[in-house]
């Protein structure tokens, strides 16, 4: 019996475009007509927006005011401060990038020009020569993060831990009226730079927290669990905008009269506490999907309760759940837009201040349209960044 | 093989309940250094749950059981230095799947038997040499086969140096043809004068290096003797009905 070698290719492969129409889009004449008039849809909203985007809309409201989305009435003067801290941050993205992230080059590629890119906005002469600068100084990171040893990768992980303190030292400043960094009062940040802040804090700090709610929860020992069940479920039974309410209005009613605490350290409280009541629900899932057997191999080694938790379970508990945790962190993102309400100029605070100059009545759709597109690009940037991850650790693999 | 040693485990009237549900109901045994124990049994007669109260993973509620010289009580403080001169290994390996084959055998040899990492990779290397799979010391567990897993999980047990080696049906969730392999590592073990409890159904095994034999069944030991008593003349009827469905075929 004789066969041919030549080996067809499958069926799919030899569909071309008019075939692939005629089989999805025109299949029988429900779906002809269907086709029709979805297309006519998406063409009449493209349209639409094509015209508001280019002929309609005054985006000159945005144009004039980026300085307030960006940083809110922080000083003009002291501006300088925040992109030291920005390139610090992006010399630490072009290290890791070079150490860990070899293989990703789209990523690299991507968060590296991303500066760059935003220099096609209407910006000033002055951010432009820094965001090229941000781009240059992080290409140098890259550059030696790939070439350097090990070595550096512990001091690229210090340099994170790190970041944050120097970031809000460099913001708010540490010398009198006259000295090389005057103090910036809390008052004076807004716009993107709080909101950002508000989020980092609440990020980094509700994760140990919720770590060890969760932990607390599973304790054996039924102080600690009753406390953490009791926080919990208390947290995660009040709306945040309540939480920020409590923070700014009720909590100086408790206080001493001359006792005062700072307004954007209780909104970076208030979202932390309420941050790590969810993560720790969070983590507890994960903590729930390990074997048992985990626990009783480290214990047969000889690990005690403290070793077991680092080294074999929460390693194994936070890499299942970071496609939730990177949800939890979009969260408090988004979320940190209710202090708007309680009177802090963050990015939403901040529109509602432009949109209450005379000049600029009106606009709400250029503003908001704005600071959504915002929004979007920092989650989306988030999240893709955490596929990235999933995809280098393996998650979902064994 | 029986020799006069020192009595390393000493276990009395053991009993453990889960809710009403009795699993151990008054165990009995001494082991010897260096002796090879071989427990056996119908599934549910208590055995996995016994091997697992010398270690403590599971506690008892009545009896006693002393092993190397120290009680396990309730309110044991040093349970970690009972553990660390304890190995065990699993029926499901519970290798971890997080760290490579070097890490899962340094981990504990650094963080309790305070070793440095140079140290404890040296003593994990002959490990590795010792049960055959040198080559894959950087591979991470769901990167090898279910015998291979085995064996790093032997010798991750043994990078603890422990006296007792603790073995829970070692072979049963292996394939047949990776079988062989981890009871050869197991029978050269047994041959350098380590003290072992091992729960098997390779009798096999039992018959080539163990020097006492105990049958479970129903939370209680019904019979046990060496291997030559066991086999060719075993007195209770429970023993001999046993026998004869494992050793049809």
């Amino acid at each position: 019996m004789t066969q041919s070698n030549t080996i067809l290719p499958p069926l799919t492969e030899r569909s071309g475009v008019i075939r692939w129409l005629r089989k999805n889009l025109f299949g029988s004449w429900l779906d002809a007509i269907l086709t029709i008039v979805g297309a006519f849809i998406i063409y009449w909203i493209v349209k639409e927006l094509w015209t508001w985007v280019f002929t309609v809309a005054e985006w000159q409201v945005v144009a004039t005011n980026l300085r307030l989305f960006m940083v809110g009435q922080y000083p003009l003067e002291q501006v300088w401060r925040l992109w030291i801290a920005l390139a610090f941050i992006m010399f630490l993205t072009g290290n890791s990038l070079g150490i860990w992230a070899r293989k990703s080059y789209f990523a690299t590629i991507l968060l590296l020009a991303f500066p760059v890119l935003l220099t096609l906005f209407p910006f000033g002469d002055e951010p432009r020569k820094w965001l090229i600068i941000l781009t240059i100084v992080g290409v140098i990171g890259w550059g030696i993060g790939r070439t350097a040893s090990e070595k550096l990768s512990r001091i690229v992980i210090i340099g994170w831990i790190i970041s944050l303190p120097i970031f809000i030292l460099l913001t708010r400043g540490f010398s009198p009226e006259d000295g090389i960094m005057p103090i910036v009062g809390t008052n004076l940040w807004g716009g993107l730079l709080l909101t950002f802040l508000l989020t980092v804090v609440g990020i980094i700090f509700s994760f140990p927290l919720g770590v060890l709610l969760a932990l607390g929860r599973r304790s054996e020992l039924p102080v600690i669990r009753l406390a953490s069940v009791l926080y919990i479920e208390l947290v995660r039974g009040v709306p945040l905008i309540t939480v920020f309410f409590m923070a700014q209005l009720m909590l100086p009613l408790f206080l001493p009269p001359n006792i005062t605490i700072d307004r954007v350290l209780r909104a970076m409280v208030a979202v932390t506490l309420f941050s790590a009541a969810y993560l720790a629900e969070n983590v507890r899932g994960g903590l729930q999907a390990i074997p048992k057997g985990q626990f009783e191999a480290a214990h047969a080694l000889g690990l005690n309760g403290l070793q077991t938790m680092y080294f074999i379970i929460l390693p194994q508990a936070l890499r299942l759940i970071i496609p939730i945790l990177v949800g939890q962190f979009i969260a408090v993102f988004k979320d940190t837009a209710l202090v708007a309400i309680v009177g802090l100029f963050d990015l939403v605070g901040i529109a509602k201040t432009v949109l209450a100059q005379p000049d600029f009545l009106g606009l709400q759709r250029e503003v908001y349209v704005f600071i959504s597109l915002i929004y979007w690009v920092l989650s989306y940037g988030m999240s893709y960044l955490s596929q990235q991850l999933e995809v280098k650790l393996g998650v979902g693999k064994r | 093989m029986t020799q006069e040693g020192e009595i390393i485990i000493s276990v009395q009237d053991v009993h453990k309940w889960y809710g009403d549900y009795h699993a151990l109901k008054g165990i009995d045994m001494e082991v010897k250094k260096g002796e090879v124990i071989v427990i056996f049994g119908p599934s549910g007669s208590g055995k996995s749950t016994f091997i697992r109260t010398i270690n403590r993973l599971e506690d008892h509620q009545r009896g006693q059981i002393t092993v190397h010289g120290t009680e396990l009580t309730h309110d044991i403080r040093n349970i970690e230095a009972i553990r660390m001169d304890t190995g065990m290994v699993f029926q499901q390996f519970n290798l971890f799947p997080h760290l490579t084959v070097m890490q899962n055998i340094i981990l504990s040899p650094i963080q309790v038997r305070k070793l440095t990492k140079a140290k404890a990779e040296e003593i994990a290397m002959q490990l590795l040499e010792r049960v055959g799979i040198p080559e894959q010391a950087h591979k991470f567990p769901g990167q090898l086969s279910g015998g291979q897993q085995q064996r790093v999980a032997i010798a991750r047990a043994l990078a603890m140096q422990p006296k007792i080696m603790l073995f829970d049906e070692p072979t049963s969730a292996l394939d047949p043809e990776m079988i062989k392999e981890v009871l050869d590592v197991m029978v050269e073990l047994a041959k350098s004068g380590m003290t072992m409890l091992v729960v098997t159904h390779e009798m096999g095994f039992a018959r080539a290096v163990a020097d006492r034999m105990f049958f479970f069944d129903e939370g209680q030991i019904v019979e046990s003797g060496t291997p030559e008593e066991i086999f060719k003349s075993p007195k209770e009827e429970r023993t001999k009905l046993f026998l004869s469905q494992i050793l049809s075929h």
